[in-house]
């Protein structure tokens, strides 16, 4: 069976491109902080879902609505909006973090698919079946702390589908549960969708010289010709005693390209691109190139050298947890 | 491992040098005209700006003597040329060639981003904002180009493919690949 490939959309240009270049499945969200990718521009309203859903229906591909970040008190009829309009639209499913979204979801929308997002952080065979057991989920997005052999010993013990990230910006934190941005800009990805708000990032070039700041703090420096990062304060350039350095993580992506066979035999249903942030063209050139990865896997055929280190975070790229020598 | 530089083409010298003597004020009054035609057919763009639909931006091409002031102004876009820095709470500054890709959808504005060819300044949500309005409009600047020189839409369109030819500049939209 050939390994389903989803991919981003933040926007119905990048959706069509998805589905012509070959996704099997494109995940996307609405215009608001029901997903967390919540940046200005981007996103869909409730027209454009029904007609993207139709598009990639039309077309074979499947649509995945992420409803991922965890309801406001007070406001959690903005949330359970958006997961009956995700239904109306016609998505393939609803991914979702939050216990009480997933619990109204099951109990309001009995037909509608559920995933559990990578927000949930969720990393054990135990807390998945957990998830089966009470909620339905039918998938998870595994997090991206998980070695090789970790995943095929969560595979051994759930019957969940489990889909993994294996391309694109890579966050080390347990998702879900990061609030870096929120001691620098009082947002988060958990609660309003956005890491590093735009509205949150000053950058300004002197001489050649990128300072990129985050709610006025200062969180790199980089010198001419040298790569630029995404200003998020995990990849962050800071000095501790007589150290300077990326004290969490350097600003690479992650590509995890040649290890889709071992993925693959470790019984991953699904592969994930990371990138709703992202243009159609970094669309259509990573879907292609993961499309003819798993179609070559398929048929039997030597994996093909990616060509895409340059859409990547500081031109360079990671296998990460996948082979734990980071850490 | 690809070589993940890849060259950002210059304009042509003889063209920025041209830019600095050419009257400013009637190129300045076309360009907004040619960008009014562009809003009557791409209303969504101006919706997906939301709360930066009236934001004055300053598109800055490093290679020409000259920047591009636009105003959304809510559909009805204004452009205004100007020699100096211009003003606008936003700037987005980059090889013309870098610039053109990104309206055309050819290039990557978070890769640009990465390699430096692209440089955002002053008000990061209303650059990121135009950016992804302006990807998500899918517009080809030649094709409208062409429609609005009615009887002539044929020559201007080989004058634009000669001119891509020439510059290396992106002047029109690539075609998505398709694998149906």
């Amino acid at each position: 069976m050939v390994m389903e490939i989803v991919c981003p959309a933040g926007t119905p240009a990048a959706l069509r491109a998805a589905v012509k270049a070959g996704a099997h499945t494109v995940y996307c969200g609405f215009n608001d902080e029901t997903n967390a990718r919540n940046f200005p521009g981007l996103n869909f309203n409730r027209s454009e879902m029904r007609d993207a859903v139709s598009f990639a229906h039309q077309h074979g591909s499947k649509v995945l609505v992420a409803i991922n970040t965890f309801p406001r008190a007070g406001d959690e009829a903005i949330w359970h909006s958006a997961v009956a309009d995700a239904e109306t639209c016609g998505a393939d499913a609803v991914i979702l973090a939050d216990l009480g979204l997933l619990d109204h979801t099951a109990r309001t929308h009995p037909g509608l698919r559920r995933h559990l997002s990578v927000q949930a952080a969720a990393a054990n065979a135990d807390v998945i079946n957990f998830y089966a057991d009470t909620f339905g989920v039918k998938r998870v997005v595994l997090p991206r702390v998980l070695s090789v052999p970790e995943i095929a010993a969560i595979n051994a013990e759930t019957e969940v589908e489990t889909e993994v990230f294996v391309f694109g910006g890579l966050c080390v934190m347990a998702e879900g549960r990061c609030s870096l941005s929120s001691y620098a800009t009082g947002l988060s990805p958990n609660m309003n969708g956005v890491c590093s708000p735009a509205s949150h990032v000053d950058y300004s070039e002197d001489q050649g010289v990128l300072d990129a700041r985050l709610g006025g703090y200062l969180i790199h420096r980089v010198d001419k010709g040298e790569p630029a990062p995404y200003p998020t304060l995990c990849k962050g350039c800071f000095t501790a005693g007589s150290q300077t350095g990326h004290l969490f993580e350097d600003p690479v992506s992650l590509n995890a390209e040649q290890l889709i066979p071992q993925l693959q035999k470790a019984g991953v249903t699904a592969l994930k691109i990371e990138g709703r942030q992202r243009s159609k063209s970094y669309v259509a050139q990573v879907v292609r190139n993961f499309r003819a990865a798993v179609d070559a896997l398929e048929a039997g055929r030597p994996m093909p050298e990616g060509m895409l280190a340059r859409l990547s975070e500081g031109q360079a790229m990671t296998t990460g947890a996948y082979k734990k020598t980071w850490r | 491992m690809s070589d993940p530089h890849i060259t950002i083409p210059h304009c042509p010298a003889p063209l920025a040098a041209a830019l600095r003597l050419v009257p400013l004020a009637p190129l300045s009054l076309s360009l907004t005209v040619f960008a009014r035609k562009i809003a009557r057919t791409s209303p969504g763009l101006f919706q997906r700006l939301g709360e930066y639909r009236q934001t004055d931006f300053v598109l800055d091409p490093v290679d020409l003597p000259i920047v591009l002031c636009l105003n959304p102004n809510d559909g009805r876009p204004k452009v205004t040329l100007t020699r100096g820095r211009g003003k606008g709470v936003a700037r987005i500054s980059g090889p013309l060639a870098a610039l053109l890709g990104l309206v055309h959808g050819a290039f990557d504005g978070d890769a640009l981003f990465f390699s430096r060819d692209l440089v955002v300044e002053g008000d990061t949500g209303a650059a990121l904002a135009l950016r992804n309005a302006v990807d998500d409009a899918e517009l080809d600047l030649a094709q409208e180009a062409a429609r609005l020189s009615g009887p002539f839409a044929r020559p201007v369109q080989q004058l634009i493919a000669l001119a891509e030819r020439q510059t290396g500049l992106c002047l029109t939209r690539p075609e998505d690949a398709v694998v149906w």
